[in-house]
């Protein structure tokens, strides 16, 4: 009897995947655990290996196609289970293929056919439990029937209530786009939500899927791939939900400069890897995050969440798309610490071997924009995150020094916040923290 | 076209129907030579004679009684109770007799009267010449309750009244009578019993009156208009039997309503229109239904603090939809 | 040879004989309805016993299709006379649709109908009593000469309709007949505990026009007075009211027992003056009726009430939607 293979949920708030590649034909035989398919979801692309050791009898769902979760994808017959060797519950029930990638956390296996009782679904437990929202009727009704989450929705009404003008809006610009930030503002002990790419230049206005904008002769057409879907919408959930207020700071880096160059030699000999500066930076934000825990935290409607955790996302770039896996407490690391995840982090994102894990949990970015010779950026927030810095090109400047003109390594740190949850004055004090600690950096400073 | 008060459109409608039919009659105290006591029927015993403007024994009961027989009969009558607080010795007339008339004999008969009454307050007039009785009658099948609030919609609605085959009972808010002025046409017109009219678009919040109040509630959406606050304004104008339509479209339109009168808030005209929006707008509801209303005690009292405080006003209306807009 | 009474008054031989036949159909339709209603085939019945003679001796007065009625719930007599039948009568008993008063609407006693000159009444009593007023006012306005006749009962000469209603009729000196039928109680409560005054017709000098008292068990004297108050009526004189004394000879309605609040001495002291026994016997005294005349007119009155009976039981209810219909006529 053939073993069903279904959708897995790739993410806890995920409700839908898409067949990017199938990675096996009708006739294969597989052994448990190989890759079935690559699947793309708002929140990951994942191999979904097989649970089972068999042949491919039946591919469902064609490569391309977006089903939800739990949707039967393909069928495998079971080796060994000819004759009927398999008990009929376990034939009959179908099984969600867990992510090839995934370490344990979010992806619970979710059964779709009732004879399992498997765990509850953690979506379920995650996301509904620590919601206190009250929906009016129409409110309901209409994101029911244009298919908006309403967990994702910023309110404007009395104490946050989301009103039936702010889901018309919604709809009135083309619908909410299938980006999912839930976990995170709703339930605070599940595993964060991952995020996706914050920008890093300019703004990348998105089109709602519906626009149509005429192709003149010569025009490429590119077909949007779906992890740059995924990243448009991100933007533009980002840019609609979060009211962004941005700031930038000029800081001397010329000691840290220095000391790097004294230092990078016997540190790449030593640690094996090259000593950026983006470590440095890294270790500032995180020390100056420290003394202002509300930069560290996340908008939630009704409430503001302060973060424990520190954990930092940094962009790493790829030729056609842009990933944010994130330096899981950050603050407990050392300068090395942070350099060593900052290389494991691109080395793995280039490869393409990035876990679900290595993409949820961040709590502030960091963006690199200064390697790519950028010395000014608006960055996008990394929703549900409160705020955003991008580190500039350190440029060597003309700098007023005691009335005396100095040369000077300078760099502009620039920062964009959700100004529902910050404003001007305490950004204003975690730059100047910032400032203050890279400016310090010296012979002193530790790498360990 | 002449701006005029709204009891001006009252006697102009008046008498262009006792000059259209000779079967219109007016009939109540102090109609004829007094010309009503708020001057309503003001002209008419001049232009018509008292046949036709009978000034009759203060007997409210007989006022409508006596029209009730000869509207059976096929005459127009319009009766006058010179208080609204002053119909209920005629209750038994209007409700067992006037409304149930067509019913009652198959179809055989109909009663075409016409009940003029002055109703509300903010006139110094004290328990028993500013009560809100309307909600009395708007459980009347048989019966029309109509309730203006423009010069406009007077006179159409009351020659509209007059020449309805059924009973109607025309309640003017005694403020209204020269407080209220608008355009009026001064050629023949009548607008449909029974319709609702919005008196003025918005997309925020659906504001729900008639009567006086509905002024307060216009007034209080040009304010709020300053604040960035749309207003959407719906004068019932016929309190029975319902627009259920317009009222649902109203309702639906922003998912907030607001319901003003001036009458007490329980069993009020306010909780019909309540029940009507939670009977059929449910999906469309992104608030509590509100209601805005004059408090539950017997009636209005005389002294100034206590009728001020007793009454709904510009202020107090822009509060409630300021409120409910912020939701 | 006793004179012919209803000659002085200007009723001719036919005329008295077709009173005493309308009374005993009346008679004979009440007695029909009260054994339906035992039967359990009619829920409800309220009765004309005892009032028959005033009833049609007003009627006689009248001026059928030109007159109006606003008459009240023991009235049958009346209406028969202005036209309606036994089988509308038994229509509106077994409350079918042909019922003319309300097509099976309203109680049994609800006279009504356009066609017969009897304007819809209700159950509240004496609310009649105004429209009456209104009607005599339009006909006034319209310079029409009909009269208006309104009855009702000596307990609804207590109403404020009744004063309200007679005070505006005498102060527009309008063409009504506001008749009283005084049949001594209103339901169980006896006529010394209802006015105060010697007789309800005392009550009209109140409101500047004649009152009237008369035996309402003669229906001749009873023509009598109501032609004259009719002449006055039309001479633009103003309105009369006329009490007719009489007896009611059974319970309120189906629903009542009368021996709570009346001996049986005092009924069947009252029923040796039943009207019909007393006026039958001057009909026989005058030469007028003997056995076979009588017992022919009984049987045609017997033979109207069965087929009445039978057709009503036949004919068809309204059907259940019509509850909805002729709430407003647009």
């Amino acid at each position: 009897m053939a073993t069903k293979v279904l959708m897995p949920q790739l993410g806890e708030s995920v409700t839908e995947g898409t067949i990017s590649k199938w990675l096996v034909n009708v006739g294969d035989t597989v052994k448990k655990y190989d890759p079935l398919a690559e699947v793309t979801t708002d929140k990951v692309n994942a191999e979904v290996p097989s649970t089972v050791s068999g042949r491919v009898t039946e591919i469902v769902v064609p490569e391309g196609e977006t089903v939800a979760v739990g949707t039967l994808i393909l069928y495998i017959e079971e080796s060994g289970a000819a004759g009927g060797s398999a008990s009929p519950a376990q034939a009959d029930a179908p099984v969600s293929a867990p992510a090839a990638t995934q370490a344990s956390t979010a992806a619970t296996a979710q059964a779709a056919a009732p004879a399992v009782q498997s765990a509850p679904p953690a979506r379920q437990a995650a996301g509904n439990d620590g919601a206190k929202q009250r929906y009016s009727p129409a409110v309901v009704m209409l994101s029911q029937q244009h298919g908006i989450d309403l967990s994702r929705v910023v309110g404007t009404g009395a104490g946050g209530r989301i009103t039936r003008k702010d889901v018309q809006a919604i709809i009135d610009a083309g619908g909410q786009k299938p980006a999912e930030q839930v976990a995170e503002a709703q339930a605070p002990a599940a595993a964060p939500a991952p995020t996706a790419a914050p920008a890093q230049t300019a703004p990348a206005a998105t089109p709602a899927p519906s626009v149509d904008i005429p192709v003149a002769t010569g025009d490429q057409v590119v077909p949007v791939t779906p992890i740059r879907r995924t990243i448009a919408n991100r933007m533009v959930q980002s840019k609609h939900e979060a009211p962004h207020a941005w700031t930038m700071i000029e800081v001397d880096v010329t000691n840290l400069v220095n000391f790097r160059n004294q230092v990078k030699a016997e540190f790449a000999k030593k640690e094996g890897l090259n000593l950026t500066f983006l470590p440095f930076f890294i270790k500032a934000v995180v020390e100056a995050l420290k003394e202002y825990p509300m930069i560290n935290s996340t908008w939630a409607n009704d409430k503001i969440i302060v973060k424990k955790e520190i954990n930092i996302s940094i962009a790493v770039a790829t030729d056609d798309a842009l990933f944010v896996p994130v330096i899981k407490d950050a603050d407990q690391k050392s300068i090395l610490g942070i350099a060593k995840a900052v290389d494991d982090l691109a080395a793995r994102t280039r490869a393409g071997k990035l876990t679900m894990d290595d993409m949820t949990g961040g709590t502030f970015t960091v963006n690199n924009t200064g390697s790519f010779g950028s010395v000014l950026s608006q960055p996008i927030i990394n929703s549900p995150q409160a705020a955003i810095l991008s580190v500039e090109s350190i440029v060597k400047r003309p700098v007023v020094i005691n009335d005396m003109i100095a040369v000077r390594s300078m760099v502009n740190l620039c920062m964009s916040l959700d100004h529902r949850v910050l404003d001007g004055l305490i950004c204003g004090r975690f730059l100047q923290s910032v400032k203050q600690k890279l400016e310090s950096i010296g012979p002193d400073t530790k790498l360990y | 076209m002449a701006v005029i008060s709204f009891i001006d459109a009252i006697t102009m409608a008046m008498r262009e129907e006792m000059r259209r039919d000779p079967n219109v009659f007016v009939l109540g105290e102090d109609v004829g030579v007094r010309g009503g006591v708020f001057r309503a029927t003001n002209g008419l015993i001049e232009e018509f004679g008292e046949a036709r403007v009978i000034d009759t024994p203060l007997a409210e009961s007989a006022i409508v009684g006596v029209g009730i027989g000869a509207a059976a009969y096929g005459m127009r009558p319009i009766a006058e109770i010179q208080f609204a607080d002053f119909i209920m010795p005629a209750v038994n007339q209007i409700v067992s007799e006037a409304a149930k008339m067509r019913y009652r004999s198959n179809n055989d008969w109909n009663c075409p009267i016409t009940i003029r009454a002055p109703f509300g307050g903010g006139v110094h007039g004290a328990l028993y010449h500013s009560q809100s009785v309307e909600a009395m009658f708007t459980n009347v099948p048989g019966l029309k309750v109509v309730a203006p609030s423009t010069p406009y919609d007077a006179k159409g609605l009351l020659k509209a009244a007059i020449r309805d085959d059924d009973p109607v009972l025309f309640f003017e808010h005694k403020r209204c009578y020269r407080l209220i002025k608008g355009e009026v046409p001064e050629h023949d017109y009548v607008l449909p019993i029974g319709k609702a009219d919005v008196k003025r678009e918005g997309t925020d919040i659906t504001v729900i009156s008639y009567g006086l109040t509905l002024h307060f509630c216009l007034q209080a959406a040009e304010k709020l208009a300053q604040e960035g606050i749309s207003a959407h304004v719906l004068d019932l104008r016929t309190l029975y039997p319902l627009d259920k339509e317009a009222i649902i479209e109203a309702a639906s339109k922003t998912g907030k309503v607001l319901i003003v009168h001036e009458d007490n808030k329980e069993g009020g005209v306010g909780g019909e229109v309540a029940a009507i929006i939670a009977e059929h707008c449910l999906f469309d509801l992104d608030a509590p239904i509100k209601r805005l209303c004059g408090p539950d005690v017997p009636a209005m009292p005389y002294s100034p603090p206590m009728e001020k405080f007793f009454m709904l006003n510009p202020e107090k209306v822009l509060e409630a939809m300021r409120e409910l807009a912020n939701f | 040879m006793t004179t012919k009474r209803h000659e002085q008054v200007g009723l001719t031989d036919a005329q008295v004989l077709d009173m005493y036949y309308y009374m005993l159909l009346a008679r004979k339709i009440d007695e029909r309805q009260w054994l339906l209603n035992r039967a359990g085939k009619v829920p409800f019945v309220i009765s004309c016993q005892g009032q028959e003679a005033a009833q049609v001796g007003a009627a006689f007065a009248l001026e059928k299709d030109r007159d109006f009625l606003c008459p009240y719930y023991r009235d049958l007599g009346l209406v028969l006379v202005f036209g309606q039948t036994a089988r509308d009568c038994m229509l509106s008993a077994f409350a079918k649709a042909e019922d003319p008063n309300s097509g099976g609407r309203q109680m049994p006693g609800h006279f009504g109908g356009k066609k017969y000159n009897i304007l819809t009444g209700s159950s509240p009593v004496t609310t009649q009593v105004p429209h009456a007023v209104g009607m005599a006012l339009a006909g006034k306005m319209q310079n029409k000469d009909f009269v208006v006749y309104a009855s009702f009962g000596e307990g609804s000469s207590n109403q404020g309709d009744f004063h309200e209603g007679a005070n505006f009729a005498g102060v527009h000196k309008l063409p009504v007949i506001f008749f009283c039928e005084n049949n001594k109680y209103a339901i169980s409560v006896p006529l010394k505990k209802q006015l105060a005054c010697e007789s309800v017709a005392d009550r009209a000098i109140g409101y500047g026009f004649p009152g009237v008292s008369v035996d309402g068990n003669d229906p001749i004297e009873v023509y009598r007075v109501m032609k004259e108050a009719v002449d006055r009526a039309r001479r633009g004189e103003g309105p009369t009211l006329i009490e007719a004394v009489m007896y009611r000879l059974v319970p309120h309605s189906s629903d009542d027992d009368d021996r709570v609040y009346r001996t049986r001495e005092e009924v069947e002291e009252a029923k040796k003056k039943d009207p019909l026994i007393v006026f039958a016997a001057y009909l026989r005294e005058v030469g007028l009726l003997d056995e076979n005349t009588e017992a022919d007119m009984l049987a045609r009155v017997q033979l109207e009430v069965d087929e009445a009976t039978e057709y009503a039981e036949n004919a068809p209810y309204p059907t259940p939607e019509s509850t909805l219909t002729h709430v407003y006529g647009n």
